[in-house]
């Protein structure tokens, strides 16, 4: 295969591109997407390419145009809703599970609904407390839904195309903070399996279960790690809903211990509930007890200084890793 | 039998009618209401105009407003600010005159375009500033950031980053001033781009159906980031919005400070002596982008000029000058802000970082 290397940015501008090149019924619709190109540059050109009635701005109003999105699905369109961030998702959080998520359920299979809520997530460089949030454990919550969090180019535009052809509401949460980033992606187009992790690093001693943003944290504490003889699995798991059970526990198995890294705070979150299900079925694989780190169980400071003592980092991932061997 | 029939459907068709016409009378009645109080209320209004001296003060709180955001500006570039950085440059007249005409006791909430609100409500500068550098002496004690200033002894209430979110509060804010019967008033700032999503349509509505003493500002600076108006409403009058609840409302000059407290004085009062909420539009611009992140390529330069023909600053220089205020009277101003922003940055950055292990403080009491 040939390779190119994009931003994740790039890349799912072209997994957008590719999806409504193929098939006439995916739109995009949102604050700022079609004349701005996107608050983040994520729908750069789309305008031009597919006009107006197919890229959609939307005024302020998540809360509409989420349940537009649904209702447009619930007739056969295949809507991508886009939030300009996570944090302005909560506007909208009662259609997506209020309505996307219970609207096949309550009909007895009648409704499909095929649709994406994408946008960015998670915290992002001094931009305070109501703009510095992870909401993956929200929704991955809630039952009738599929949540991604992809951490790269390529699994970023595999993923995304997945998605747009999924006939189930996923919710898709991209790392504000990682846009930028570049990386290998095929000149041939491809799609990924939703609900399969990825092993990002192969070892035998402990398995690092992770998602989004904290992925390149781990890879870094695994590079760190075998510096000192120790040998880590890292296992991006990529959908969190519903999760890769098989590819998890079969690491687990092998390296007898687990360690979960998210950027989400701690409690009733997709790391703690791991830590439990893990813990529960294969207890008797476990050299160590699970454990987890999360981000700071606070708001985010705005002031740097504090800020930079919020997200857990390699250097964490390596002593808490150490401490279970 | 066929007649009678006949005669029987006629009048139910009359009868039908009557009712549809009773009914439109009655919505029409409903939404000229508002109007005609507002009328009458104009029509009874002696206007009131800002004194000389007071008109001065405000020249340098506007004047303030501006200078402290430009040396922001300056310093977002030298990355002693981080973040977001939304600068209220242009549309100074807005918050200048509606808080003029409010009281000390009365309260002020606003989104994250904050920085000119907390000035105006009586907030310093260096804490403004040390706000900004993310230093313990700031306003929010470097929590909060641009988009979050707040001060409780000052009553200005935030500060608030997500569209929409605050106008219950301040209807909120409104309902325990009727509640405890204090007299107080709240006043909401909001811009145009706030007024299509659920929260205000919700604020809006509880604030006229319980007659709370609240007046919302809707700044008009015509552009919700990079989108224009008409590509997010389908009526240019922003103030048509209050039709629905309905409430009285006017539409602003922005740029014109003395229209700008005079409305806002009305609004006031009858938020104070009748316990009734007002929607009030200021026409305005903002001349930089939406945030620093923005080079704002989505509008034409000769549009930012006409407007700048009109700068809030220099027209009430103008207005002044020709009633007599000398040249030197504005320069002795300047200068004392041209000081106080120099100072501003000295506290600012004199000011220490919040200790690393305060960072817990504050989650709960
Ligand atoms: C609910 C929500 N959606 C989206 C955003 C992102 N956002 C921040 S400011 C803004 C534009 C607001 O424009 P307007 O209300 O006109 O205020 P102005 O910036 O012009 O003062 C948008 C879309 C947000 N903060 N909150
Ligand atoms: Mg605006």
């Amino acid at each position: 295969m040939s390779m190119r290397q994009l931003s994740i940015r790039e890349a799912l501008n072209e997994a957008l591109a590719e999806e409504m090149e193929r098939d006439e019924n995916v739109f995009l619709m949102g604050e700022e997407v079609g004349h701005y190109d996107g608050a983040y540059k994520v729908s750069r050109g789309l305008l031009d390419k597919f006009g107006e009635q197919r890229v959609v701005d939307t005024p302020i109003a998540e809360n509409g145009f989420a349940g537009v999105g649904i209702g447009a699905a619930m007739v056969g369109l295949r809507p991508v809703i886009e939030f300009m961030t996570f944090n302005f998702s909560l506007i909208g959080i009662d259609q997506v599970i209020n309505t996307a998520a219970k609207l096949r359920y309550m009909s007895a299979g009648q409704f499909k609904l095929p649709m994406v809520f994408r946008g960015p997530g998670g915290s992002v460089m001094q931009l305070g407390a109501q703009h510095s949030q992870c909401f993956e454990s929200f929704y991955a919550h809630c039952p009738g839904l599929l949540v991604v969090l992809p951490s790269n180019s390529y699994d970023a535009k595999g993923l995304l195309k997945s998605a747009i052809r999924d006939n189930n509401p996923v919710v898709f949460i991209e790392s504000e903070a990682m846009y930028g980033v570049r990386g290998d992606v095929p000149e041939e187009t491809y799609t990924l399996e939703l609900g399969k992790a990825d092993i990002k690093r192969e070892g035998a001693d402990i398995t690092i279960a992770c998602w989004s943003k904290a992925v390149p944290w781990c890879l870094e504490a695994a590079e760190g790690l075998s510096e000192l003889g120790v040998n880590a699995e890292v296992v991006d798991l990529m959908t969190i809903r519903p999760l890769d059970e098989e590819t998890l526990h079969q690491s687990v198995k092998k390296t007898n211990r687990l360690l979960v890294v998210q950027e989400s705070w701690p409690l009733a979150s997709v790391g703690h509930w791991l830590a439990a299900t893990v813990s529960e079925s294969l207890f008797d694989f476990l050299d160590a007890p699970v454990k987890v780190i999360s981000g700071q169980d606070y708001p985010y400071p705005y002031a740097k200084n504090l800020e930079a003592l919020m997200r857990p980092d390699a250097r964490k991932i390596v002593e808490v890793a150490r401490s279970m061997l | 039998m066929a007649i009678s029939g006949h005669l029987k459907r006629a009048k139910e068709k009359n009868r039908r009618n009557a009712y549809v016409l009773a009914c439109h009378l009655g919505l029409f009645f409903n939404i000229l209401r508002p109007e005609l109080i507002r009328f009458l209320l104009y029509v009874g209004e002696t206007s009131v105009s800002l004194s000389l001296e007071k008109s001065l003060e405000l020249y340098e709180q506007m004047y303030l407003m501006r200078r402290f955001e430009e040396s922001a500006a300056q310093s977002y570039t030298e990355r002693k600010i981080g973040g977001f950085l939304h600068l209220y440059i242009g549309q100074e007249a807005v918050a200048t005159g509606v808080i003029a005409a409010t009281e000390e006791k009365d309260y002020v909430v606003t989104s994250y375009r904050d920085h000119a609100h907390y000035l105006a409500k009586g907030g310093t500068a260096r804490e403004g500033m040390a706000e900004l550098f993310g230093k313990e002496g700031g306003c929010s004690g470097g929590r909060g950031g641009s988009m979050h200033f707040f001060d409780a002894e000052k009553r200005f209430m935030g500060g608030w980053g997500i569209v929409g979110a605050h106008v219950p509060l301040a209807a909120g804010i409104g309902f325990a001033a009727k509640y405890k019967n204090d007299g107080t008033v709240a006043v909401c700032f909001l811009g145009e781009g706030a007024v299509s999503i659920g929260p205000f349509h919700e604020g809006m509505c509880l604030a006229a159906l319980w007659k709370l003493p609240v007046v919302f500002v809707v700044e008009n600076n015509r552009y919700a980031m990079g989108t224009p108006i008409h590509r997010t409403m389908s009526t240019e009058d922003v103030s048509t919005r209050a039709l629905a609840y309905p409430m009285a409302r006017a539409t602003v000059d922005g740029c014109d400070l003395d229209e700008s407290y005079e409305q806002a004085r009305i609004a006031v009062k009858r938020a104070r002596e009748q316990s009734l909420p007002t929607l009030l539009e200021y026409k305005t611009y903002r001349y930089r982008g939406h945030s620093m992140a923005d080079p704002a390529k989505y509008r034409t330069k000769d549009e930012l000029e006409e407007w700048k023909r009109r700068d809030p600053l220099n027209l009430l220089k103008t207005k002044l000058t020709a009633k007599g205020v000398e040249e030197s009277v504005f320069k002795q101003i300047e200068d004392k802000v041209e000081a106080e922003v120099v100072d501003c940055k000295e506290f600012a950055e004199q000011s220490p970082e919040p200790a690393a292990e305060t960072l817990a403080d504050f989650v709960y009491i």
